[in-house]
């Protein structure tokens, strides 16, 4: 005998269970992550390693989780900054997963931290998915990448609560079109905050530190439409 | 591509769901998928295909249905298609006061399966059941 049953079950309702019970555990410790997405090579890496210097300057207990699929290249880089980091190895995986980023905090994250700055694998269609339990999600992308970034990665950046310009000194070379840039992501994500910054002019410098740590101070978040569906 | 992750969750899902229920045999899969919730209909289909090997899903069809993104303005009251890539704003108030109201689902609606046979036969040979 066959018969049909009604499940209705969201498919990643484990890992939003799993985002969900790490955000209560790590505000409970008086940790905020923020989540970084962008693609490979957009700057995230070397926007994170001026930020985290200036945490460093300011006496923030801050630390710093990075993902790649091979090498330890980025941590090195971070580590230089003088905060914790630890650098993580998918080993092929594109994107990171609740579970997985609350395995590795388990038994490394420093007692107190008040920012946990999360480096996720450089992908704009996977990561997208996935909620890590952050308090404060930032899409990146650089000038280099073209203006409609935004509309070719909707989700990405459909649910960003900031978004930052990287290499705006190269605006000029690469003829980066930031209005139009601005009205795409005006399109997915009406209301989200559009920052430019470059880590050669200082431009933007302490701006992700800043909304950071108003997220942490329970400051409104900017709640983007697509993440109000209730699907 | 995170279809495989995808399609592993919905076959951890219907596993734990269908062996309390004593399912024998697990023969279709219904799933909804937005428009933007990120995921590839035929590469979700690829991945369970393979997800559901060795498992009671094994040869289980994955029946999927697109859900289209629909937003809604609350101010003036007016509903369109967001269309992909999505436009959020509303045409009439040039504002983004809006809401989502479909376009994001994952979301498993249906399992079609068969049970395990009830009474201890003689000789049991196995055989599908046809509904």
């Amino acid at each position: 005998m066959c018969r049909t049953v009604d499940l209705r079950q969201a498919v990643l309702a484990k890992n939003t269970m799993a985002a969900g019970i790490l955000r209560t555990e790590l505000t409970a410790r008086g940790t905020t992550v923020v989540n970084l997405l962008s693609s490979p090579g957009s700057g995230k890496t070397a926007l994170l390693e001026r930020e985290l210097q200036l945490c460093r300057e300011r006496g923030l207990a801050t630390a710093a989780l990075t993902a790649d699929l091979a090498t330890e290249n980025d941590a090195t880089r971070l580590a230089r900054s003088g905060v914790p980091v630890k650098q993580v190895l998918t080993d092929g995986l594109c994107h990171l997963e609740a579970d997985m980023l609350a395995g590795h905090l388990h038994d490394w994250l420093p007692d107190p931290t008040r920012l946990l700055f999360v480096e996720n694998v450089g992908n704009l269609v996977c990561p997208a998915s996935y909620d890590l339990g952050e308090s404060l999600r930032v899409v990146l992308a650089s000038v280099t990448e073209g203006e409609d970034k935004p509309l070719k990665y909707p989700a990405a950046f459909g649910l960003a609560q900031l978004v930052i310009v990287t290499k705006s000194d190269l605006a000029g070379p690469a003829a980066f079109d930031e209005a139009a840039f601005r009205a795409h992501v005006e399109r997915v994500n009406p209301g989200v905050e559009v920052v430019l910054t470059s880590v050669r002019t200082g431009e933007g410098a302490g701006v992700l530190v800043d909304r950071a740590l108003a997220a942490a101070d329970g400051e409104r978040v900017h709640a983007p439409v697509m993440a109000r569906a209730g699907a | 591509m995170h279809e495989m992750s995808v399609a592993l969750s919905v076959v951890d899902q219907v596993e734990q769901a269908a062996r309390p229920q004593g399912a024998h045999g697990v023969r279709r899969v219904a799933v909804e998928i937005g428009e933007l919730a990120g995921v590839v209909p035929d590469a979700l289909a690829f991945c369970f295909e393979l997800a559901c090997a060795g498992t009671r899903l094994e040869g289980a069809e994955l029946v999927t249905r697109s859900v289209p993104g629909r937003a809604h303005c609350t101010p003036c009251g007016r509903g369109w298609d967001t269309g992909m890539p999505p436009d959020m704003i509303c045409a009439v108030c040039r504002a983004g006061a809006t809401e989502l109201l479909t376009g994001r689902e994952l979301r498993i609606t249906e399992v079609h399966w068969s049970a395990a046979p009830t009474a201890p036969g003689p000789a049991p040979v196995p055989q599908s059941e046809e509904s």
